[in-house]
């Protein structure tokens, strides 16, 4: 067995890990909202790129940039008319809203796409082939999928401390009340934010959609995956998202290379491990 | 403390509860004789209403009053349902033992997930308890001997041997299968009454009070002596104890497990919290009322497929929404009317007793 490579490959994988959470990551730290249906709007997202490709016959990537808008349509009509009144100091209405829209996005799904485990069809050879690192040889799909994912972050953290838009969401993640005596209305800013969370997850649904198979019911599983990410990394710190899928990644990887039957056992046990020594994560900055 | 004049006392009994508890025996009373009178189908129905009831008074009781939102309590069904399969078919004990047992292995498993899932606070809890479901289920999975990741059914004589079974066959001339049925919804009526009656002794009492009290306020709670982690522990260990055995129960009329549907969020936990939402969070009376519309529209939506759920999911949001307590507390709102008060009220022992405002929060 190679080591170096089983490393490697869990490394790229926690690429795609913290695609998932990078999204949870930001309407956390702006809002305080844990989106339990976050997994479900990927899968939800999965699907409409599919539907872009095979009916439209359109590239992935392409099919990808026509559902990001519609995505963050759906992210922002959702937060703006749903979400944003279930947020206050209760934490039920938000846990449980987000648990039904959950169940309600899976068995839509269902209805619509049958249970049938379905791919995005990656076109040319992109999906087999691979680049030889030294030792070690790896898949273009994965590095793509790591390579997206430090871009995903970088442009999170521009817009966050470089852009106006950031401003406005730092303040209103710090006083909802004093930024709305600024000129800043905090309902549209969220609605903005979980539009660009839903872009987020457009870009980690093609990588999900390309690189295995998906169906409706595989939404709880990347949610669990994204948050243990979100918590590993500590929460408001996008590189520490980062940082957490990667330990997830490689966990399961080398699970995996122990035994096959443990590597979604080995991930859990990583974050469990974490959260025993670190309780708020490894680079913990926001004071929740 | 202060003494109080011997005319004055606090009750919590209102002129409806009276009425309800009276109606409540006899609807009991009506429940233990229905084997007699309806047939294996309708009994099949009603211990489904009733295990479910259980679940949701008990999910009710961790994020109605303790704010423990958990969407992982199927980690205490499956493994209430586990132990009660390795007691039976690994080590022969008897079904009713062996349900027993699973309650404790359940608490017993609390222990370590609190220590877990505790280091996280409001929604993060709440996937953490997740997380340790799915654990458990994974390495529940890996436990050859009741059949690893398919799953194993229970040997074939271990409930129709049962002495009790052979009772019922008698009492009621029915075959062994059917007095199995008989059992089981007896065993879950008893559990569903238990339950209940546990819950609500136990919002009487002190630490009940302290309970709500943390509820609307930890803050100001804490403040005034409540032990909120020790409150909130107790509360998680013992939904696990009576989670667990209603696992077990329900498997012992299954008699068929496997870890999918042993540890199955939607089953166990999806199905629970809309009940309890749609019926009302935080008070008893609602999840009697939302697992009464649950299976109404569960049967009504069966021929659909999985729409039943949709139209679930959507009722549980818009009720989340605009009636955050549920069709319940809609109703007790206009009304007034609490089956099981839980409010303190001052009254003098006089002939002309004080009557009490019952309106406001459904535990003021």
């Amino acid at each position: 067995m190679n080591w170096l490579d089983t490393i490697v490959q869990g490394v790229l994988l926690g690429g795609l890990y913290a695609l998932f959470a990078a999204g949870l990551s930001l309407v956390f730290g702006i809002m305080r909202l844990v989106n339990l249906a976050h997994g479900d709007l990927i899968v939800l997202a999965a699907f409409l790129i599919l539907v872009l490709v095979t009916s439209l016959g359109l590239d992935p990537f392409v099919a990808a940039l026509v559902a990001a808008p519609a995505m963050f349509a759906i992210g922002w009509l959702l937060q703006y008319h749903v979400l944003n009144r279930t947020l206050g100091d209760d934490i039920l209405p938000p846990l449980l809203v987000t648990f039904g829209l959950s169940i309600v996005i899976q068995n839509a799904l269902l209805e619509g796409f049958s249970a049938d485990s379905r791919r995005i069809p990656a076109g040319g050879t992109l999906e087999t082939a691979s680049l030889a690192l030294g030792p070690i040889s790896v898949g273009v799909m994965p590095l793509l999928t790591f390579l997206s994912a430090v871009a995903v972050i970088v442009l999170l953290n521009r817009l966050f401390y470089a852009t106006s838009l950031g401003r406005a969401f730092r303040a209103t993640s710090d006083d909802p009340v004093t930024a709305g005596l600024m000129g800043i209305e905090p309902r549209r800013v969220f609605a903005t934010a979980t539009g660009i969370a839903m872009v987020v997850v457009t870009i980690a649904a093609l990588y999900l959609g390309m690189r295995a198979n998906f169906d409706p019911t595989i939404g709880p599983a990347r949610l669990i995956y994204a948050f243990e990410a979100v918590i590993i990394g500590g929460l408001g710190s996008l590189w520490g998202t980062l940082a957490g899928g990667i330990i997830i990644g490689v966990a399961q990887t080398l699970g995996a290379a122990i035994n096959p039957e443990w590597q979604i056992l080995a991930g859990h046990v990583a974050f469990l491990v974490v959260l025993v020594f670190k309780p708020r994560g490894l680079f913990p900055r926001a004071n929740d | 403390m202060v003494e109080r004049p011997a005319s004055w006392k606090v009750e919590t009994r209102t002129r409806a509860s009276s009425l309800f508890l009276v109606a409540a025996l006899v609807l009991i009373a009506l429940a233990v004789a229905a084997p007699a009178f309806v047939g294996r189908g309708t009994l099949r129905d009603l211990f489904f209403i009733l295990t479910m009831l259980v679940l949701a008074q008990s999910w009710n009781l961790l994020a109605g009053y303790a704010g423990l939102v958990s969407v992982g309590q199927q980690a205490f069904v499956g493994f209430g349902a586990y132990a009660m399969f390795a007691a039976v078919s690994l080590w022969g004990l008897d079904p009713l033992t062996a349900i027993a047992l699973a309650g404790v292995a359940a608490a017993l498993l609390a222990l370590p997930t609190g220590f877990f899932v505790f280091r996280l606070q409001g929604a993060y809890f709440a996937i953490g308890t997740w997380v340790v479901a799915e654990v458990v289920r994974l390495l529940l999975a890996q436990w050859k001997a009741l059949g690893g990741g398919t799953g194993t059914s229970l040997p074939s004589g271990a409930t129709r041997d049962f002495a009790p079974v052979a009772w019922i066959e008698g009492l009621f001339g029915v075959r062994s299968a059917h007095a199995v049925d008989i059992l089981t919804y007896w065993l879950a009526l008893a559990l569903a009454v238990a339950a209940i009656a546990f819950i609500y002794r136990f919002l009487l009492t002190r630490q009940g009070l302290g309970l709500a009290a943390m509820r609307d306020n930890e803050l100001a709670a804490g403040a005034l002596g409540v032990d909120a982690r020790r409150l909130k522990w107790a509360v998680y260990v013992a939904t696990a104890f009576i989670t667990g055995v209603t696992g077990a129960l329900i498997y012992v009329q299954t008699a068929r497990i496997s870890p999918d549907a042993a540890f199955s969020v939607i089953d166990w936990t999806a199905n629970v919290v809309f009940i309890v939402v749609i019926g009302g969070i935080g008070t008893i009376e609602g999840p009697i009322v939302g697992v009464i519309l649950f299976f109404l529209l569960q049967n009504g939506l069966s021929q659909y497929g999985s729409w039943y759920l949709l139209v679930l999911g959507l009722i549980a949001i818009l009720v989340m929404l605009f009636a955050p307590r549920g069709l319940w507390g809609l109703f007790a709102d206009r009304t007034g009317i609490q089956l099981f008060p839980v409010r303190r009220s001052l009254r003098r022992a006089g002939p002309k007793p004080q009557t009490s405002d019952s309106r406001g929060g459904p535990n003021g």
